[in-house]
Order: C-alpha cells, then sequence, then structure tokens
C-alpha cells in the first residue's frame, strides 16, 4: 500500500508526542496541527456553535475557518494553517470555544 | 540596491515568482511577501522542509517549470534583488493620500509610475496624469507567522497583487459532515503535509481541477472510488477555437486520463453526487447521472461507500486587497489592461486574481506585469512591441482556452433545486437554504447584501468567501464581490499601529518562514487582543445574552 510519505520519499525528523483531548499521538515535525490529526486518523475536531454539528478541515487553505480548533487552551486556531509543536496540547472545540 | 525604486509582488505562487523575478531581472528591487512558509502558492505547494522530501516532484506536474522557478529565485535571494517574506499574512494594502479622487482616476487612466516625480498634492497628481509614483507611495500591512498576532509595515513604491484564488463549492444535502471537503484541500493537505484524509475517496464537482486532485490522490495510495464531472468533456471540442490554440492542453487531458486508467479510477461524466451520508462522519454518497438539462436523471441514482469526498466546482479569484486599494472588477476578477495594470495608479495584478485560468496563464500575466511594472518604475517603456504583442498573443490564447474550459465547466444548471431547505448554506452561521430562500420570497429581499443582513448567510467567520455564490444561487440576486475591509481577521493591537517598520534590507527582517514564526511565537501570548473571529463570536454571544434576558 503507497503512502505520501513513500511516495515523495521522506525522511521527517524525529516524531513527537501531542496530545488530543487526553490522548497521545505522534505528530510529524512540520506539518500542520490538522495534518497531524488527520495522519491520526481524526476527521472532526470541532462542534458547531448552533446546532452543535462536528466539523474539520472543509478548505484546507484557511479561507473557510471550518477547522477550528483549541491548542494550548487558545481557542479558534485554524488548524490547516497551524504548524503543530512538540508537547502540544489540542483539545476539540465546542462552539465559540470560549465556554469553559 | 536601495536607491533602486521598490516593487512589492504579493502572492509567491506562479503568477507572482513570474513577476518578481521578471521585475527582478528589469532593474528594480523586489520584495515577495507570502504567507506560506516557502515560495509555491497552492500550486506549487511544496512538502514542508522538516518533512525532508527527496521526491517532492511526485506530488507535482510541470516540476520543470518549479525547477526554473525556484533556481531563478535562488539566484535572485543570493544577489540581493529579491527578498523572499514568508510566513508574512498581508492584511490590507494602504495608499497615501496622494491619489487623484475617483473622477480623477477615470480621466487620466492608468498612467505610468515613474520614480522620482513626487507630487506635491493630490489634485496635481491627478491633473498631471502622473499616477502613483513617489517613493513609499503604499503601505503593505502583513501578519507574521503562524499566529498572526504581531503586525509590520512594508513601503512600496508600487504593489503586484498574485493574490491568486480559492476554491468554489456549492451546496447539497451532507456538503458539511467531516470527511466532506473541498477538492483543492484534499490536495493541498497531501502536497503540504504528506497527509490522506481517508481510505476510499470520491472525487466529484467540474473542472479541471478534479484530474490532478483524483490522479495525486491516487497516486498516494486512497482508493479513488470514482471522479464525478458534472460536465461533458466533449462539449470542449465544441468551444470555438479554444483547443485548436492549445493543443497541448489536450496531450495534458490525455495523460491524466491514461493515469486514471492506470489508477483504474471510475470516470462518471454527466454525473454529479446529490447527497453525502453520515452521522458524525462521511461514509457514502448517492450520484446521480444528469440530463442535458443539468438535472438529475429519474431512476440514475446510486450509492458509493467512502470515507471522503473531494469537491469543487471552480476558483474564484482572492480579490480582497484588490478591493481595499479600490481596483475596479470585471465580474469577481480584477480589471487589467494590456500590461497587467489596474485601474489604480501603481498597482498591477496577475494570475487567478485577474480570472480564474490556470498556471501556465498565471505564469504569462505574471511575467507581462513583471515587465511592465519594472519598465515603469525605473522610467522606461515596457518592452520591444514585437515582444510585447507576442506576449500577449501567447496569454490571449490561453486566456481564450480559459473561458472555453469555463463555459463547459460551469455547474449543472439544476444545483440550486437539488438544495433542500433543511441544507446548511452558510457554513460559519449554520443558515439553512430555506432560511435564504424566505428572505426572498417573505421578506422580499432583492440583493445579497439584504439577504445577508436577514439571514446572517456570510457574516461569519469566513465573511461569506465560502457562500456567497450558493447564496446567489439559490436567491437569483446577482453576485457582487464584497469588498471586506480587510484580507484577513486581524489582531486589535495591530489595528491600533502596534506593528514594526520594515526597513527594506535591514538585517533584522526576517526572510525564512521558520525564523518569522520564532518571532511570533517569542510574543505570542499576553498581547490582550482578539482576532476578527473572535470578535464576531463575541457579538454573537452578545446577542444570545441579550435574548436569554429577554
Amino acid at each position: 500500500m503507497n503512502s505520501p510519505l513513500r511516495l515523495a520519499d521522506a525522511h521527517p525528523g524525529p516524531s513527537f508526542a501531542v496530545t488530543f483531548d487526553g490522548r497521545e499521538i505522534r505528530a510529524l515535525p512540520g506539518q500542520t496541527v490538522a495534518a497531524a490529526l488527520w495522519a491520526a486518523g481524526v476527521t472532526s475536531w470541532r462542534t458547531t456553535r448552533d446546532q452543535g454539528r462536528p466539523r474539520g478541515v472543509f478548505c484546507g487553505i484557511g479561507v473557510c475557518f471550518d477547522c477550528l480548533v483549541t491548542v494550548n487552551d487558545r481557542p479558534n486556531q485554524r488548524a490547516c494553517l497551524l504548524p503543530v509543536e512538540p508537547g502540544d496540547t489540542i483539545r476539540s472545540q465546542a462552539g465559540t470555544g470560549h465556554d469553559g | 540596491m536601495a536607491d533602486r525604486p521598490h516593487l512589492v509582488v504579493i502572492g509567491a505562487g506562479p503568477a507572482g515568482l513570474a513577476a518578481a523575478l521578471t521585475a527582478a531581472r528589469h532593474g528594480v528591487r523586489v520584495t515577495l511577501v507570502d504567507a506560506a512558509a516557502q515560495a509555491g502558492g497552492q500550486f506549487y505547494r511544496m512538502p514542508a522542509a522538516p518533512l525532508g522530501t527527496r521526491r517532492p516532484r511526485a506530488l507535482h506536474h510541470k516540476w520543470r517549470s518549479w525547477e526554473r522557478l525556484s533556481g531563478d529565485l535562488d539566484r535572485h535571494l543570493a544577489t540581493g534583488r529579491v527578498r523572499h517574506l514568508a510566513d508574512h499574512h498581508v492584511w490590507c494594502v494602504e495608499r497615501e493620500a496622494t491619489e487623484p479622487g475617483p473622477a480623477e482616476r477615470k480621466a487620466t487612466g492608468p498612467g505610468p509610475v515613474v520614480r522620482g516625480e513626487r507630487p506635491r498634492s493630490p489634485s496635481r497628481a491627478g491633473r498631471s496624469g502622473v499616477a502613483g509614483g513617489p517613493v513609499g507611495a503604499f503601505t503593505v500591512h502583513a501578519l507574521l507567522g503562524p499566529r498572526q498576532e504581531r503586525g509590520v509595515a512594508i513601503r512600496a513604491d508600487a504593489v503586484l497583487l498574485a493574490t491568486g484564488g480559492y476554491e468554489k463549492v456549492l451546496p447539497f444535502p451532507g456538503w458539511t459532515l467531516p470527511g466532506v471537503l473541498s477538492a483543492g484541500g484534499a490536495q493541498a493537505m497531501l502536497k503540504g503535509g504528506l497527509v490522506l484524509p481517508g481510505r476510499r475517496v470520491v472525487v466529484a464537482g467540474t473542472g479541471p481541477l478534479l484530474l490532478p486532485v483524483a490522479t495525486g490522490l491516487a497516486a498516494a495510495g486512497a482508493r479513488v472510488v470514482a471522479l464525478v464531472e458534472s460536465a461533458d468533456p466533449r462539449a470542449l471540442a465544441r468551444a470555438p477555437g479554444a483547443l485548436a490554440a492549445r493543443p497541448d492542453k489536450l496531450a495534458e487531458g490525455a495523460r491524466y486520463a491514461a493515469r486514471l486508467l492506470r489508477h483504474r479510477v471510475p470516470f462518471l461524466v454527466r454525473h454529479t453526487v446529490v447527497e453525502a451520508h453520515g452521522g458524525d462522519r462521511l461514509d457514502g454518497v448517492t450520484v446521480a447521472a444528469l440530463g442535458p438539462d443539468g438535472r438529475v436523471v429519474p431512476g440514475g441514482a446510486r450509492r458509493l461507500d467512502c470515507d471522503t469526498l473531494a469537491v469543487g466546482h471552480g476558483l474564484l479569484p482572492h480579490t480582497d486587497l484588490a478591493g481595499t486599494l479600490g481596483c475596479g472588477l470585471d465580474g469577481v476578477a480584477v480589471r487589467v489592461d494590456d500590461e497587467q495594470r489596474t485601474d489604480v495608479p501603481g498597482v498591477w495584478a496577475a494570475g487567478e486574481a485577474t480570472g480564474v485560468g490556470g498556471a501556465d496563464l498565471a505564469l504569462a500575466e505574471g511575467r507581462i506585469a513583471g515587465r511592465s511594472a519594472a519598465a515603469r518604475l525605473t522610467g522606461r517603456a515596457p518592452e520591444p512591441r514585437s515582444r510585447a504583442a507576442a506576449a500577449c498573443r501567447a496569454r490571449a490564447a490561453l486566456r481564450a482556452f480559459a473561458a472555453g474550459l469555463d463555459s463547459v465547466c460551469a455547474p449543472p444548471a439544476g444545483w440550486a433545486e437539488r438544495v433542500t431547505d433543511e441544507t446548511v448554506v452558510c457554513r460559519c452561521e449554520e443558515v439553512t437554504a430555506g432560511t435564504v430562500r424566505a428572505a426572498v420570497t417573505d421578506l422580499g429581499a432583492g440583493d445579497l447584501r439584504t439577504v445577508k443582513l436577514l439571514t446572517r448567510a456570510g457574516m461569519g467567520w469566513c465573511q461569506g468567501r465560502m457562500c456567497e455564490p450558493a447564496v446567489a444561487g439559490l436567491t437569483g440576486c446577482p453576485a457582487t464581490t464584497v469588498r471586506r475591509p480587510f484580507a484577513r481577521p486581524v489582531p486589535l493591537g495591530v489595528l491600533a499601529g502596534r506593528e514594526e517598520r520594515d526597513n527594506g534590507e535591514d538585517s533584522a527582517v526576517r526572510t525564512d518562514g521558520r525564523a518569522a514564526s520564532a518571532t511570533a511565537a517569542d510574543t505570542g501570548t499576553g498581547t490582550g487582543t482578539g482576532t476578527e473571529a473572535d470578535r464576531c463570536e463575541s457579538s454573537k454571544d452578545r446577542r444570545q445574552a441579550d435574548t436569554d434576558r429577554q
């Protein structure tokens, strides 16, 4: 089975640990938060304000704001733009992310 | 170098790179400002450097033209003719108050920008026809690094907008489910982060982007269950003159067809996805055959199991910066003349921002714009007439091809009828199609702005970038280009003027993305500023609180 890493013959720096909703996942240096979550099989990490519907990446290039997420207690970060850093605490965001 | 006129090129995709390199070669100092950590734009989006790819070309096509561009960029960076400010998110370009008023501008047209001619007053500038001109006539405001909390202001004699485009996705039932994403978004995540959204993918919609997306995902190990194209590619043969002018484009199409075959991707033409299914995540789509009228053929629907739907209906130009500068638009694209000058003196535009047409057209427009800007800034005529004519012919042929493709790949006529009243249209504010329709039928709205005020469709985080074409299509209101004061959310502190001045060749200016990110991260917390997104939320919270009290 091919993979994007194999296709591009990637030799990334060592993976590191971050947490997503308290669970440890491994991330690769250079990836965005969204890419790290996708790589861990997570495709939704936000629920909408009004209907509580799940959302994840939609536009992938920082236009649509669907992929908002809470990183290190800062809500409303665009996961598709934000590089993931070692030790990041990533949390699913409910609504505005300001509800505690 | 510092005494040369200074052109700021915004956007480091094909158009911006071509423009920056051409302008630098013709004697001006160029600062290339771009939001990404590496040059290339969306078309040549590179894997992040720490991913250490030895074969990034496997994710791309037209790799040789990228090698030429990036090689030239490296050479110009080494000589100092070009600076590349990566991780700089431009939110506004300001023109100093030396400009003539709109009426005068109309009368004088886009005149040459002549270095050293500093008009004494706005009215004199207008009367003399010396448009733009004074050194530092523009200020480009950018936010630094991924956190975008600190600002920098860059002075420029002239500005070249190569801001590219973004994807248009029209709504259908289920399109907000996780697992449904834009076709270009899937490709961007693959090229930049080397990740796939899922294993079983349907690629759907219309337009030439679907081909590289489907073949790229398949090559990277996804099972592409189907490529679902609503247009009939055979109609291209009827697009007048366009095909004959660009036989290379036909060959490109044939290469994609071969790749689809190799990856065993079924290609369903004149089909569309009518619904996406799933609970918390996509688990399948229903596709249906379309009749010649663009409506679903009864009995022709079937379900395809998949965990990902990559969907797109073409691209839209990014015109926010042009809008803040007051550049005129043709439809939804920035209006330019033969030299790629906008009708605001001192401002050029090239690439998708001036009309979506693909990377080859962007490169051609970038070169024409770069040559023109360099000549005008150094007080010369743009170039020998014969050469200009050849460049214009190439551009005309590419534009004709793009127009032909565009007419063939228009979304099917019946798309709006398939949007049920329950379907969310504005993803940010969760406004349904029923609400949008009622604004017209029950409340009498007759234009997009009124629909927006009555429904909140387009008032959320993305400021209507995603839902505007859908709202226009559902209501029958003419599509207008929203003029947004800022191209992206801006921290209040930056708005209040707390930003650094960029000192041109000052070594304090960071020229690589990682350094810029580190700088931003250093002061990342405690600025006490909210983003525009936060402000939208706060106003909504207040609204909710008001409702609760009543």
